[in-house]
Protein backbone atom coordinates (compact mmCIF):
# COMPACT_ATOMS: atom_id res chain seq x y z
CA UNK A 1 0.00 0.00 0.00
CA UNK A 2 2.75 2.13 0.56
CA UNK A 3 4.06 4.72 -0.60
CA UNK A 4 1.15 6.74 -0.89
CA UNK A 5 2.12 9.58 -2.38
CA UNK A 6 3.73 7.89 -5.56
CA UNK A 7 0.89 5.48 -5.67
CA UNK A 8 -1.91 8.19 -5.53
CA UNK A 9 -2.96 7.17 -2.24
CA UNK A 10 -2.64 11.00 -0.98
CA UNK A 11 -3.27 14.08 -2.70
CA UNK A 12 -0.10 16.52 -3.50
CA UNK A 13 -1.35 19.01 -0.91
CA UNK A 14 -1.07 16.93 1.75
CA UNK A 15 1.96 15.34 1.03
CA UNK A 16 4.04 18.53 0.80
CA UNK A 17 2.44 19.22 4.52
CA UNK A 18 3.49 15.85 5.69
CA UNK A 19 7.16 16.65 4.61
CA UNK A 20 6.52 19.84 6.26
CA UNK A 21 5.80 17.97 9.91
CA UNK A 22 8.08 15.38 9.03
CA UNK A 23 10.94 18.41 8.38
CA UNK A 24 10.29 19.46 12.08
CA UNK A 25 10.88 16.42 13.68
CA UNK A 26 14.18 15.90 11.44
CA UNK A 27 14.96 19.12 12.71
CA UNK A 28 13.86 19.00 16.09
CA UNK A 29 15.94 16.25 16.86
CA UNK A 30 19.35 17.09 14.66
CA UNK A 31 19.17 20.47 17.39
CA UNK A 32 18.29 18.24 20.11
CA UNK A 33 20.95 15.92 19.73
CA UNK A 34 23.70 18.75 19.14
CA UNK A 35 23.98 18.48 15.67
CA UNK A 36 24.12 22.35 15.68
CA UNK A 37 27.13 22.36 18.05
CA UNK A 38 30.16 22.62 15.46
CA UNK A 39 32.44 21.88 17.86
CA UNK A 40 30.31 18.60 17.98
CA UNK A 41 30.08 17.35 14.79
CA UNK A 42 33.93 18.16 14.21
CA UNK A 43 34.49 15.69 17.49
CA UNK A 44 34.23 12.85 15.36
CA UNK A 45 37.37 13.01 13.69
CA UNK A 46 39.41 14.23 16.21
CA UNK A 47 37.78 11.56 19.09
CA UNK A 48 36.38 13.90 21.86
CA UNK A 49 32.92 13.42 21.16
CA UNK A 50 31.30 10.80 18.64
CA UNK A 51 27.13 11.72 18.93
CA UNK A 52 27.26 12.24 15.23
CA UNK A 53 28.54 8.53 14.60
CA UNK A 54 25.96 7.23 17.63
CA UNK A 55 23.07 9.71 15.69
CA UNK A 56 24.16 8.53 12.33
CA UNK A 57 24.59 4.46 12.28
CA UNK A 58 21.36 4.71 14.71
CA UNK A 59 19.32 6.25 12.71
CA UNK A 60 20.57 4.53 9.11
CA UNK A 61 19.65 1.44 11.20
CA UNK A 62 16.65 1.72 12.73
CA UNK A 63 15.37 3.18 8.76
CA UNK A 64 17.01 0.32 7.31
CA UNK A 65 15.34 -2.44 9.31
CA UNK A 66 11.89 -0.39 9.23
CA UNK A 67 11.81 -0.35 5.56
CA UNK A 68 13.28 -3.91 5.10
CA UNK A 69 10.08 -4.68 7.23
CA UNK A 70 7.59 -2.74 5.50
CA UNK A 71 9.02 -3.92 2.44
CA UNK A 72 8.83 -7.85 3.21
CA UNK A 73 5.38 -7.89 4.66
CA UNK A 74 4.29 -6.06 1.14
CA UNK A 75 3.42 -2.61 3.07
CA UNK A 76 5.95 -0.59 1.29
CA UNK A 77 6.80 -1.23 -2.62
CA UNK A 78 10.69 -0.20 -2.60
CA UNK A 79 10.46 0.11 -6.03
CA UNK A 80 8.10 3.24 -5.93
CA UNK A 81 10.69 5.01 -3.33
CA UNK A 82 13.21 7.37 -4.25
CA UNK A 83 16.19 5.21 -4.61
CA UNK A 84 19.42 6.60 -5.33
CA UNK A 85 21.42 5.20 -8.31
CA UNK A 86 24.49 4.32 -7.86
CA UNK A 87 27.85 6.00 -9.78
CA UNK A 88 30.54 5.27 -7.93
CA UNK A 89 33.19 7.71 -9.28
CA UNK A 90 31.34 11.01 -8.58
CA UNK A 91 29.86 9.62 -5.67
CA UNK A 92 33.44 9.28 -3.88
CA UNK A 93 34.85 12.07 -5.26
CA UNK A 94 31.78 14.16 -4.55
CA UNK A 95 32.34 12.52 -0.96
CA UNK A 96 35.91 13.85 -0.89
CA UNK A 97 35.20 17.45 -1.92
CA UNK A 98 32.37 17.13 1.10
CA UNK A 99 34.38 16.12 3.25
CA UNK A 100 37.08 19.20 3.24
CA UNK A 101 34.14 20.96 3.39
CA UNK A 102 33.17 19.18 6.65
CA UNK A 103 36.35 19.39 8.05
CA UNK A 104 37.03 22.93 7.51
CA UNK A 105 33.53 23.64 7.90
CA UNK A 106 31.95 22.21 10.41
CA UNK A 107 28.86 21.58 9.29
CA UNK A 108 27.00 19.78 6.32
CA UNK A 109 24.04 21.41 4.76
CA UNK A 110 21.82 19.79 7.12
CA UNK A 111 23.02 20.90 10.50
CA UNK A 112 24.33 24.26 9.22
CA UNK A 113 20.30 24.88 8.47
CA UNK A 114 19.03 23.33 12.04
CA UNK A 115 22.19 25.72 13.37
CA UNK A 116 21.27 29.04 11.10
CA UNK A 117 18.03 28.68 11.93
CA UNK A 118 18.70 29.16 15.98
CA UNK A 119 21.07 32.31 15.42
CA UNK A 120 24.70 30.28 14.77
CA UNK A 121 26.49 33.21 13.13
CA UNK A 122 29.31 30.54 11.51
CA UNK A 123 26.41 28.35 10.27
CA UNK A 124 24.98 31.07 8.36
CA UNK A 125 28.19 31.65 6.39
CA UNK A 126 28.26 28.08 5.68
CA UNK A 127 24.86 28.18 4.16
CA UNK A 128 25.71 31.43 2.22
CA UNK A 129 29.06 29.76 1.24
CA UNK A 130 27.34 26.41 0.34
CA UNK A 131 25.02 28.15 -1.97
CA UNK A 132 27.71 29.69 -3.46
CA UNK A 133 29.56 26.61 -4.02
CA UNK A 134 26.40 25.26 -6.03
CA UNK A 135 26.09 28.10 -7.78
CA UNK A 136 29.71 27.71 -8.61
CA UNK A 137 28.71 23.81 -9.66
CA UNK A 138 26.38 25.66 -12.06
CA UNK A 139 28.40 27.82 -13.91
CA UNK A 140 31.65 25.26 -13.99
CA UNK A 141 29.34 22.32 -15.21
CA UNK A 142 30.13 21.90 -18.50
CA UNK A 143 33.72 23.13 -18.11
CA UNK A 144 34.72 21.09 -15.63
CA UNK A 145 32.04 17.96 -14.29
CA UNK A 146 29.73 17.38 -16.95
CA UNK A 147 32.36 14.05 -18.34
CA UNK A 148 32.90 13.05 -14.15
CA UNK A 149 29.63 13.24 -13.18
CA UNK A 150 28.40 10.16 -15.06
CA UNK A 151 30.76 8.44 -14.77
CA UNK A 152 30.69 4.88 -12.85
CA UNK A 153 27.21 4.47 -13.63
CA UNK A 154 26.21 0.90 -12.38
CA UNK A 155 21.91 1.61 -11.76
CA UNK A 156 20.25 1.16 -8.85
CA UNK A 157 22.70 -1.21 -6.67
CA UNK A 158 21.86 -2.47 -3.23
CA UNK A 159 24.34 -3.41 -1.00
CA UNK A 160 23.37 -6.77 -0.22
CA UNK A 161 22.33 -8.12 -3.68
CA UNK A 162 26.34 -6.37 -4.86
CA UNK A 163 27.91 -8.54 -2.01
CA UNK A 164 25.88 -11.42 -2.97
CA UNK A 165 24.01 -11.86 0.91
CA UNK A 166 20.47 -11.93 1.51
CA UNK A 167 19.13 -8.06 3.30
CA UNK A 168 18.27 -9.42 6.69
CA UNK A 169 21.80 -10.64 6.94
CA UNK A 170 23.41 -7.11 5.94
CA UNK A 171 21.39 -5.77 8.27
CA UNK A 172 22.63 -7.83 10.85
CA UNK A 173 26.12 -7.59 10.21
CA UNK A 174 25.85 -4.23 9.66
CA UNK A 175 23.94 -3.97 13.27
CA UNK A 176 26.58 -6.00 15.22
CA UNK A 177 29.22 -3.38 13.32
CA UNK A 178 27.55 -0.46 14.47
CA UNK A 179 27.27 -1.74 18.01
CA UNK A 180 30.68 -2.53 18.67
CA UNK A 181 31.44 0.74 16.98
CA UNK A 182 29.18 2.55 19.52
CA UNK A 183 31.63 0.52 22.37
CA UNK A 184 34.78 1.31 20.92
CA UNK A 185 33.91 5.31 20.28
CA UNK A 186 32.78 5.26 24.03
CA UNK A 187 36.00 4.09 25.17
CA UNK A 188 37.98 6.30 22.84
CA UNK A 189 36.11 8.95 23.47
CA UNK A 190 36.72 8.50 27.68
CA UNK A 191 40.27 8.45 26.66
CA UNK A 192 40.60 11.66 25.21
CA UNK A 193 38.96 13.92 27.23
CA UNK A 194 40.16 12.76 30.25
CA UNK A 195 43.83 13.97 28.86
CA UNK A 196 41.65 17.50 28.64
CA UNK A 197 38.58 19.65 28.97
CA UNK A 198 37.05 20.57 25.75
CA UNK A 199 33.83 21.81 28.06
CA UNK A 200 32.05 21.87 24.65
CA UNK B 1 21.76 32.48 34.26
CA UNK B 2 19.29 29.82 32.83
CA UNK B 3 20.85 26.30 32.79
CA UNK B 4 20.95 24.98 29.40
CA UNK B 5 19.12 21.90 28.70
CA UNK B 6 21.03 18.52 28.20
CA UNK B 7 21.61 17.12 24.77
CA UNK B 8 18.91 14.32 23.99
CA UNK B 9 20.57 10.35 24.32
CA UNK B 10 22.12 10.15 21.04
CA UNK B 11 20.92 6.64 20.32
CA UNK B 12 17.22 7.57 21.16
CA UNK B 13 17.83 10.54 18.84
CA UNK B 14 18.92 8.49 15.92
CA UNK B 15 16.48 6.28 16.55
CA UNK B 16 13.83 9.03 15.95
CA UNK B 17 15.20 9.93 13.49
CA UNK B 18 14.91 6.39 11.69
CA UNK B 19 11.42 6.53 12.18
CA UNK B 20 10.89 10.16 10.91
CA UNK B 21 13.19 8.73 7.82
CA UNK B 22 10.53 5.61 7.65
CA UNK B 23 7.17 7.55 7.47
CA UNK B 24 9.20 10.16 4.66
CA UNK B 25 9.69 6.87 2.38
CA UNK B 26 6.13 5.46 3.32
CA UNK B 27 3.95 8.34 3.20
CA UNK B 28 5.90 10.79 0.09
CA UNK B 29 8.35 7.86 -1.14
CA UNK B 30 11.36 10.73 -0.21
CA UNK B 31 14.28 10.41 1.72
CA UNK B 32 15.33 13.19 4.16
CA UNK B 33 17.55 15.15 2.53
CA UNK B 34 18.89 18.83 3.01
CA UNK B 35 21.38 19.99 -0.09
CA UNK B 36 18.44 19.50 -2.65
CA UNK B 37 16.48 22.61 -0.93
CA UNK B 38 19.79 24.74 -1.56
CA UNK B 39 20.29 23.56 -5.23
CA UNK B 40 16.24 24.41 -5.42
CA UNK B 41 17.04 28.63 -4.09
CA UNK B 42 20.15 28.62 -6.82
CA UNK B 43 17.97 27.35 -9.59
CA UNK B 44 14.93 29.94 -8.64
CA UNK B 45 17.54 32.64 -8.33
CA UNK B 46 19.36 32.21 -11.62
CA UNK B 47 15.82 31.35 -13.10
CA UNK B 48 14.72 34.89 -11.82
CA UNK B 49 18.06 36.99 -12.78
CA UNK B 50 18.77 35.97 -15.95
CA UNK B 51 15.69 33.41 -17.54
CA UNK B 52 18.02 33.03 -20.90
CA UNK B 53 20.68 31.76 -19.14
CA UNK B 54 18.58 29.31 -17.14
CA UNK B 55 17.36 27.99 -20.63
CA UNK B 56 20.51 27.36 -22.33
CA UNK B 57 23.09 26.09 -19.37
CA UNK B 58 23.15 22.42 -19.08
CA UNK B 59 22.99 22.36 -15.42
CA UNK B 60 19.14 24.39 -15.24
CA UNK B 61 18.01 23.48 -18.42
CA UNK B 62 16.54 20.74 -16.88
CA UNK B 63 15.04 22.34 -14.12
CA UNK B 64 13.82 24.76 -15.42
CA UNK B 65 12.06 22.84 -18.32
CA UNK B 66 9.82 21.11 -15.88
CA UNK B 67 7.49 23.45 -13.86
CA UNK B 68 6.76 20.67 -11.14
CA UNK B 69 10.38 20.87 -9.89
CA UNK B 70 10.22 24.78 -8.80
CA UNK B 71 11.14 24.80 -5.73
CA UNK B 72 7.63 26.21 -4.50
CA UNK B 73 6.24 22.84 -5.80
CA UNK B 74 8.86 20.43 -4.53
CA UNK B 75 8.47 18.00 -1.57
CA UNK B 76 12.18 18.45 -0.01
CA UNK B 77 11.22 22.47 -0.15
CA UNK B 78 8.73 21.89 2.30
CA UNK B 79 10.69 19.35 4.81
CA UNK B 80 13.66 21.77 4.92
CA UNK B 81 10.98 24.67 5.97
CA UNK B 82 9.91 22.10 8.45
CA UNK B 83 13.49 21.33 9.26
CA UNK B 84 13.95 25.47 10.07
CA UNK B 85 11.01 25.05 12.56
CA UNK B 86 11.66 22.09 14.13
CA UNK B 87 15.24 23.11 15.06
CA UNK B 88 13.27 26.83 16.12
CA UNK B 89 10.99 24.92 18.48
CA UNK B 90 13.55 23.01 20.30
CA UNK B 91 16.44 25.13 20.69
CA UNK B 92 13.80 27.25 22.72
CA UNK B 93 12.64 24.32 24.41
CA UNK B 94 16.52 23.83 25.64
CA UNK B 95 17.15 27.50 26.03
CA UNK B 96 19.68 27.24 23.15
CA UNK B 97 18.37 30.13 20.76
CA UNK B 98 20.71 32.80 20.45
CA UNK B 99 22.95 34.34 18.61
CA UNK B 100 26.34 32.86 18.55
CA UNK B 101 30.03 31.98 17.19
CA UNK B 102 30.69 28.13 17.62
CA UNK B 103 34.14 27.73 17.90
CA UNK B 104 36.90 25.91 19.84
CA UNK B 105 38.28 29.18 22.26
CA UNK B 106 41.57 29.99 20.35
CA UNK B 107 40.61 30.48 17.32
CA UNK B 108 39.47 33.64 16.37
CA UNK B 109 36.10 34.93 15.45
CA UNK B 110 37.31 36.01 11.80
CA UNK B 111 38.89 32.83 11.18
CA UNK B 112 36.14 30.28 12.54
CA UNK B 113 33.89 32.91 10.04
CA UNK B 114 36.32 32.22 6.98
CA UNK B 115 37.08 28.83 7.11
CA UNK B 116 32.63 27.79 7.72
CA UNK B 117 32.72 30.15 4.31
CA UNK B 118 35.50 28.38 2.64
CA UNK B 119 34.29 24.69 3.85
CA UNK B 120 29.74 26.07 2.86
CA UNK B 121 31.67 26.47 -0.28
CA UNK B 122 33.27 23.23 -1.34
CA UNK B 123 30.20 21.56 0.35
CA UNK B 124 28.20 23.04 -1.61
CA UNK B 125 30.11 21.89 -4.66
CA UNK B 126 30.47 18.33 -3.74
CA UNK B 127 26.55 17.67 -2.59
CA UNK B 128 26.33 18.27 -6.50
CA UNK B 129 28.96 16.16 -7.69
CA UNK B 130 27.72 13.19 -5.37
CA UNK B 131 24.06 13.58 -6.31
CA UNK B 132 23.28 14.76 -2.39
CA UNK B 133 24.54 15.23 0.86
CA UNK B 134 24.91 13.71 4.24
CA UNK B 135 21.54 13.88 5.15
CA UNK B 136 19.93 12.77 1.62
CA UNK B 137 22.58 10.65 -0.19
CA UNK B 138 24.72 9.03 2.94
CA UNK B 139 22.02 8.26 5.29
CA UNK B 140 18.75 7.85 3.49
CA UNK B 141 20.54 6.01 1.19
CA UNK B 142 22.11 3.89 3.72
CA UNK B 143 17.69 3.56 4.98
CA UNK B 144 17.15 1.49 1.85
CA UNK B 145 20.45 -0.28 1.59
CA UNK B 146 21.78 1.74 -1.68
CA UNK B 147 25.32 1.15 -2.47
CA UNK B 148 25.65 5.00 -3.31
CA UNK B 149 24.87 5.21 0.62
CA UNK B 150 27.49 3.28 1.50
CA UNK B 151 30.43 4.87 -0.57
CA UNK B 152 29.48 7.85 -0.25
CA UNK B 153 29.48 7.05 4.17
CA UNK B 154 32.92 5.87 3.16
CA UNK B 155 34.07 9.02 1.05
CA UNK B 156 32.95 11.67 3.79
CA UNK B 157 33.64 9.95 6.78
CA UNK B 158 36.59 8.09 5.31
CA UNK B 159 37.85 11.39 3.81
CA UNK B 160 37.51 13.19 6.73
CA UNK B 161 39.23 11.14 8.70
CA UNK B 162 42.62 11.01 6.29
CA UNK B 163 42.43 14.73 6.34
CA UNK B 164 41.62 15.28 9.55
CA UNK B 165 45.34 15.71 10.79
CA UNK B 166 46.12 18.91 8.59
CA UNK B 167 43.10 20.76 10.05
CA UNK B 168 43.23 20.05 13.58
CA UNK B 169 44.40 23.41 14.73
CA UNK B 170 41.01 24.87 13.63
CA UNK B 171 39.52 22.88 16.31
CA UNK B 172 42.00 20.93 18.97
Amino acid sequence: MGPLFPLNLIGEETNLIIGFFIGIGFGFLLEAAGFTNTRKLAGVFYGYDFVVLKVFFSAAITAGIGIYLLSYYGYLDVKEIYYPQTFWIPTLIGGFIMALGFIIGGFCPGTSICAAATGKVDAIIFVGGAIVGVFFYSVTFDAIWAPIRDSGAMGKVNIASWMGISQGLFLFLLTIIAVMAFFAVTIIQKRVTSKRDYKL
Amino acid sequence: MERRKQYMNPYLAGFLIGLFMIAAYFFSGEGLGASGSLKSVVVAGVNVIAPNYAKEATFYKSYVEKPDSLPIKTWLVFEVLGVIVGAIISATIAGRLGSEIGKPPHITNKTRLIAAGVGGVFFGIGSQLGRGCTSGMVMSGMGVLSLSGFIGLIAIFGGGYMIAYFFRKLWI
